[in-house]
Order: C-alpha cells, then sequence, then structure tokens
C-alpha cells in the first residue's frame, strides 16, 4: 500500500505506536475493552490528513461502529465524527480521492476477486477493486460464483464455531477453485488468511494476495 | 463456546445429502428471488415504505390493535388476548368443549409452532392435523419446521417416501407429484370432518378488521371456511394500519419468501359467514398473542426485529443456516432473526451461544425486506450477553483474555514485542511455521480451534515496522 501511493504521489507516514481500532473485543461484546482500543487508536490517528486502511473490515469499524461505541462519551465521539472524513478504506481512496484507476501495475496471472463483507456490505465496496485490476497489465479476471458469500472468518467466529467457519471457508475455496484463477485477490488481510488457512489445508496451491499486493507489482 | 455445539454441527456439516438438501433448497429460493425482484430502486422504496408503517404501526400499537378488535368485533367475530401458549390452548380447549369438537385442521403458522401448539392440544384430547404439505410431513416424522417458510426442507423425496409409507399405510411413491396426491386424499377427509380450523395471520388490518392469510396451497383457505368454527392466531405485531398498506408487504412477502410476485391465494377475512353467504364458519376467533412481544417492544435497541414478516429470506442467504440448517437453532424461529428474536423469548442466559454464531456478514440484513439490522442486533446481543456475565468459566477466561489484550493494545512498544516473540516462537529452522516448531500450542483453545481444519498463515520473514524503519533510515519515504 504505502509503494502504491507513493507512486501516485503522496506522503505516507506510519505511526509506529498504532496497534489495533478494537473490532475484535466490540465484536465479541466487550465494549469497554474495545473503548479502551479506540481511544488509543483515535489518539495516535488525530492530526493525519487522510487514514488509508487496507482492510475494508477495519474501516467499516471506524465509519460506522465508532459512533455507538462512543455514544455515551462525547469528547470521543467528536474526536471519532472529526476523523470520519478522512477515513478510507484503500481502493475507495484510489478511486474517490486519489482518481485514479490506472496504477502503473503489471501482474501475470488469472485473477478472482473475493468480496470481503464488511467492505461489501457496509462500505460499498463492490466495482471499485474489480476496476482497479482490470487496468493492471497482464492480468485476467475471472469471477467466482458467488463471489459475495462471506469466506466464514467473522474475527472469534472463527474459533468459537471452527466447524461451520471451516466448512465456509471450503465452499469458498470450491468456489476459487471453480474459477479457474490461479490467485485470489481481497481487500481484507483476515479473509485471505481465513482463504488460505483453507486452500493450505486441502494442499491447493493457488496464491491469495491483497489487493494493495497486485498493485504495487510491476 | 461450548465445544459439543461444534461437535454437533460438524455432524450436520459432514452429512453430504443433508447438505445437499439445505443448499439446493435454499439456492433455489435464492434464485427465484432475485429473478422476481424490480429495479434496485424500486425495490429499495418498497423496503423504505414497509419499514416506515412497521414502525409506525409498532409505535402505535395499543391504537391499532384497538382498532382491530373494535371493527372486527362489529362483523361479529370474537377477538381475545393471550399472554402465552398455555392461554391459547386453554381458549381453544374450552372451545373445542363447548363446540363438542375432536378434529382440529391446522394450516402452517409459525406463530403456533412457537407456543407447541398441537402438542398442547394433544394433551387436551384434540386430534390436531397440519394440512400444509410440508408440516404435514414434518408432523407425520415427529420434528419441528426446518425453516419459516419451507418446512420440510431438509427431506429429500426418498424421505418423505419412506415416511408416506411408514406412517400413512400407502404403496411406496418416490414422486413428489404422487406424493402430494397422497396428502392431498389423506387431507381432504380431514378437512371435510374437522370442527375446528386453525390459522395464522400474515397480517392484521385495523382500519378494515381484517385477517390476511397468504399461501401457496390453498388449505389456509380450506382450514379458514370448511370448519363451522375458525380460530386464527396471530402474534399481536401482526396488525398493520390501513388495507392500502397491505400492497406494498404482499408485493414484498412473496418475491422474498419464494420468488413470486404474489402467491398463489391470499385471504382476506374479514368476520364469520353473514346471513345470506354461502361460505365461510360460523364463528371467527382471533387470539392475539403477546408470548414476549411486549417484552421485545420495549427494547428500543432491538424493538425493530418485529417488523419481520416471516419471509425467510434470511435464512436462505445466511451461510450459516446453509451449513448448520434448522434444527440446531433452539427454538423454531432459526436463522439470523432467530439469533436475535430466541435471545427475548428464553431470555440471555439460556443459549449464550447463539448471537455469536454469526460472521456478521450482513447477507440478511441486505435481503430483509423491512430492512432489519440483523447483524447490528446481534453486536447487541452480545454486549449484553457479556455484560449479564452468563459465559460461566470459559466467559471468565475470555474476559480475562480481551482485558489483557486491551492492555496490550494501549501499549505499541510491548505490543510490537509481543509480536516479535510470536513471530520468533513460530519460526522453526525451514521457516516453516507453527505447527511443527510449537505442536503444544496447537492444543489450546483459539489455536486448536483453528488448526482443525485450517493452516496458520507462516511467519512473516520480518516485520513490517522493521521494513518501515529500514526505509526511514535508507531515507526513502521522507
Amino acid at each position: 500500500m504505502v509503494e502504491v501511493l507513493e507512486r501516485l504521489g503522496w506522503g505516507v507516514d506510519f505511526p509506529e505506536n498504532q496497534t489495533c481500532c478494537g473490532q475484535p473485543a466490540y465484536n465479541s461484546g466487550y465494549w469497554e475493552e474495545a473503548r479502551a482500543v479506540a481511544r488509543h487508536f483515535l489518539r495516535v490517528f488525530r492530526d493525519a490528513e487522510y487514514v488509508v486502511l487496507p482492510s475494508g473490515s477495519c474501516a467499516s469499524m471506524l465509519l460506522h461502529r465508532y459512533g455507538e461505541l462512543f455514544r455515551n462519551e462525547p469528547e470521543w465521539l467528536q474526536a471519532a465524527e472529526k476523523l470520519r472524513p478522512r477515513v478510507w478504506e484503500f481502493s475507495r481512496f484510489l478511486l474517490e480521492v486519489a482518481r485514479v484507476e490506472d496504477v502503473g501495475a503489471r501482474f501475470e496471472g488469472v485473477v478472482t476477486y473475493h468480496d470481503s463483507c464488511h467492505a461489501l456490505r457496509e462500505l460499498g465496496v463492490r466495482e471499485g477493486p474489480r476496476r482497479l485490476l482490470s487496468r493492471v497489465r497482464g492480468l485476467e479476471l475471472k469471477e467466482m460464483q458467488p463471489a459475495e458469500e462471506c469466506c466464514g472468518f467473522g474475527g472469534t467466529f472463527a474459533v468459537k464455531f471452527p466447524a461451520v467457519s471451516t466448512g465456509m471457508a471450503q465452499s469458498k475455496v470450491k468456489a476459487i477453485l471453480d474459477s479457474g484463477a490461479d490467485t485470489v485477490v481481497s481487500v481484507d488481510a483476515s479473509c485471505l488468511m481465513q482463504i488460505q488457512g483453507a486452500m493450505a489445508r486441502a494442499g491447493h496451491t493457488i496464491r491469495g494476495m491483497h489487493l494493495a499486493e497486485i498493485l504495487a507489482t510491476r | 463456546m461450548d465445544p459439543s455445539l461444534d461437535r454437533n454441527f460438524s455432524k450436520t456439516i459432514g452429512n453430504a445429502a443433508l447438505q445437499e438438501a439445505i443448499y439446493s433448497a435454499t439456492g433455489r429460493l435464492v434464485e427465484k428471488r432475485r429473478s422476481a425482484l424490480p429495479a434496485p430502486a424500486v425495490f429499495e422504496s418498497w423496503r423504505e415504505q414497509a419499514r416506515l408503517v412497521k414502525q409506525h404501526t409498532l409505535e402505535n400499537l395499543d391504537h391499532y390493535l384497538e382498532r382491530l378488535e373494535a371493527n372486527l368485533t362489529a362483523r361479529g367475530a370474537k377477538v381475545v388476548y393471550a399472554r402465552g401458549g398455555g392461554e391459547v390452548a386453554d381458549y381453544l380447549a374450552g372451545l373445542a368443549k363447548e363446540k363438542e369438537a375432536r378434529l382440529v385442521v391446522k394450516s402452517k403458522s409459525m406463530t403456533t409452532e412457537e407456543i407447541h401448539l398441537n402438542g398442547l392440544l394433544e394433551d387436551a384430547r384434540l386430534e390436531v392435523v397440519e394440512t400444509d404439505l410440508g408440516e404435514f410431513i414434518v408432523q407425520l416424522a415427529r420434528e419441528r419446521p426446518y425453516h419459516i417458510v419451507a418446512p420440510a426442507l431438509h427431506k429429500t423425496r426418498y424421505d418423505v417416501a419412506d415416511l408416506f409409507t411408514r406412517t400413512l399405510n400407502v404403496e411406496r411413491e418416490n414422486l413428489p407429484e404422487k406424493q402430494t396426491k397422497i396428502a392431498r386424499r389423506v387431507l381432504r377427509e380431514k378437512f371435510l370432518a374437522a370442527d375446528i380450523g386453525v390459522t395464522g395471520a400474515n397480517f392484521l388490518v385495523a382500519e378494515s378488521g381484517a385477517i390476511v392469510l397468504v399461501e401457496n396451497e390453498g388449505n389456509a383457505r380450506l382450514s379458514s371456511s370448511a370448519p363451522r368454527v375458525h380460530v386464527a392466531i396471530a402474534g399481536i405485531e401482526k396488525v398493520i394500519p390501513r388495507a392500502q398498506d397491505l400492497a406494498v408487504f404482499l408485493k414484498l412477502l412473496g418475491r422474498s419468501a419464494t420468488g413470486q410476485p404474489l402467491t398463489v391465494y391470499t385471504s382476506y377475512l374479514s368476520g364469520p359467514r353473514r346471513a345470506g353467504e354461502l361460505d365461510g364458519p360460523d364463528e371467527l376467533h382471533l387470539v392475539l398473542l403477546d408470548n414476549g412481544r411486549t417484552k421485545l417492544l420495549a427494547d428500543r435497541n432491538k424493538r425493530e426485529a418485529l417488523y419481520c414478516i416471516r419471509c425467510g429470506a434470511c435464512l436462505n442467504h445466511c451461510p450459516v443456516y446453509r451449513k448448520i440448517g434448522g434444527h440446531h437453532y433452539p427454538w423454531v424461529y432459526s436463522g439470523p432473526i432467530g439469533a436475535v428474536i430466541t435471545p427475548h423469548f428464553m431470555g440471555i442466559h439460556e443459549e449464550p451461544w447463539l448471537p455469536y454464531a454469526s460472521s456478521l456478514c450482513g447477507a440478511c440484513a441486505e435481503v430483509c425486506p423491512v430492512k432489519i439490522d440483523l447483524p447490528g442486533a446481534l453486536l447487541k446481543l452480545r454486549q449484553e450477553t457479556v455484560k449479564a456475565e452468563v459465559g460461566g468459566v470459559h466467559g471468565r477466561w475470555e474476559r480475562l483474555a480481551f482485558r489483557f489484550w486491551a492492555w496490550l493494545m494501549c501499549r505499541p512498544r510491548l505490543y510490537e514485542m509481543a509480536g516479535l516473540m510470536i513471530s520468533m516462537l513460530s519460526r522453526d529452522r525451514e521457516g516453516a511455521g507453527w505447527m511443527r516448531s510449537a505442536p503444544w500450542l496447537m492444543n489450546f483453545g483459539p489455536l486448536r480451534a483453528w488448526s482443525a481444519g485450517r493452516d496458520l498463515p507462516p511467519p512473516p520473514g520480518r516485520s513490517f515496522r522493521a521494513m518501515w524503519r529500514a526505509r526511514l533510515k535508507s531515507g526513502k519515504g521522507d
């Protein structure tokens, strides 16, 4: 992501004191713990011009859940509201802020795109990554059916209900294999960990790559 | 979570024939729905309208229930209120005694399933026959509905052939058409002999005082008109203000449930048979059931779960339902809507795992015809579960773990060191990773759960932070 953004002329900083947005605790019902981590996040990123996240899930947490989380803490609610317009999921940042489709990437391979649930349904990220991928030289995009079904990760769901979660991953892997692609791309590392984990276990050699990794390749 | 839960789930997931039955049935419903939808903007405007109607009605529920009662009563129907299943059964048993009734025919109704009405009526020595084909099958099999709309979704035609041969004493028939004929023959006799017909209600129209039934088989129409007495049992949330509000719900319900622009039969019943009329029952009773609904209504955060029109679309689109099917859910309502409303009826202490059995993918909310924020409700239920400390010993460990995690996440230096340690711990000489280098770790909690069916990602060769610092040093990126 850093390479792509710098190639496009953006100055990138990585605040080294950053950790997590707090979503794992929030989604598990531990809102007190989530608030502590979210406050840390807001402190770290308070002054950023833009916050670009290589994760639809984290972006959605910031955009859609911080309001609920800080409902009774006006000071932090205000901080979250002030940050909100500057928070961007990576693919949307490229298309809507940087306004580029062709980032000058070259990638030889047949790629299928997995829609991450939070990016898709909470951020409306659907055509964007496909448009970015379609402008990569050497890349052939093949849709899997269905691309929009969850991979089964779901944070702690993956370890609270391993049989269900793994079953969902296997359905996803089948869709990927059927697409004929050699690489599966997502905008969320957690989906990729889930999909790759299931693929590796089944002995498949299809690569999992983040959209940023593809766009950084030349 | 209780590991036996997951073991039970894996039995269903490992049953290839059952998986095929669930996948093909829900897949068909998904496809049919998709092809029946209008342009997205039109569909969205319907959903918005339906949601507003429900919101308005539920916020003025007392008013509309009184209107409904007054208007139905004026045309000779009897309206009663019941707090729970016991009161419904008592009322019906009393009615049956008064009418010397023996046989009750029933059309499909989730509300009656919810209070286990059949069992209660059988205890009162009544014979109860389900007349919806799917419900008939489920009743013969002595099971509960597998799905809100398609109760026998999990049964293949061969299962049904076995069941009919065993329970109805008929020749084995593998063809669904022939099986339907058998059921029809059996059920016709019951319709003609029945003393009381019990139905649910899809909608109750306050200003007209009407009960609306939506169905495809004609059995609800028969149940409500052939016997001398018709008793409709409906949750109090089924009321809508006016007949004109019905239009949008009928458009949404058929499409969302089965991909039909309109179901085959839509019955609009506004009282018993009047003088000079040929059809209809002598008496019409409407039982309005609470059974926890007022409790849900009082919960501002999740009240919207009462908007549900029981279309089942959230089940068909739910990847968890499609894996585990309907019978692992603790109540008759399965899938996402079941996970949201069940804790209200049973209490969050009863089945604390339920709100967690979701990847929060949001496919349910995307298709919900009344736009219920199902993932949002699950998140709130999770928070309530944690607050109420219902998790027992396991819950205490989890709480400690999250407390430690949050503590660590607020200490970037320690967080980084922890990352390095994990990375070192997981790297063996060949760089092959976790499983071989630290097999003992794999026996614990989340790691064990993860690695049962998935590999862990190999540890990174170098941390991002290390690369970032190297870049800064080399003067790149400034």
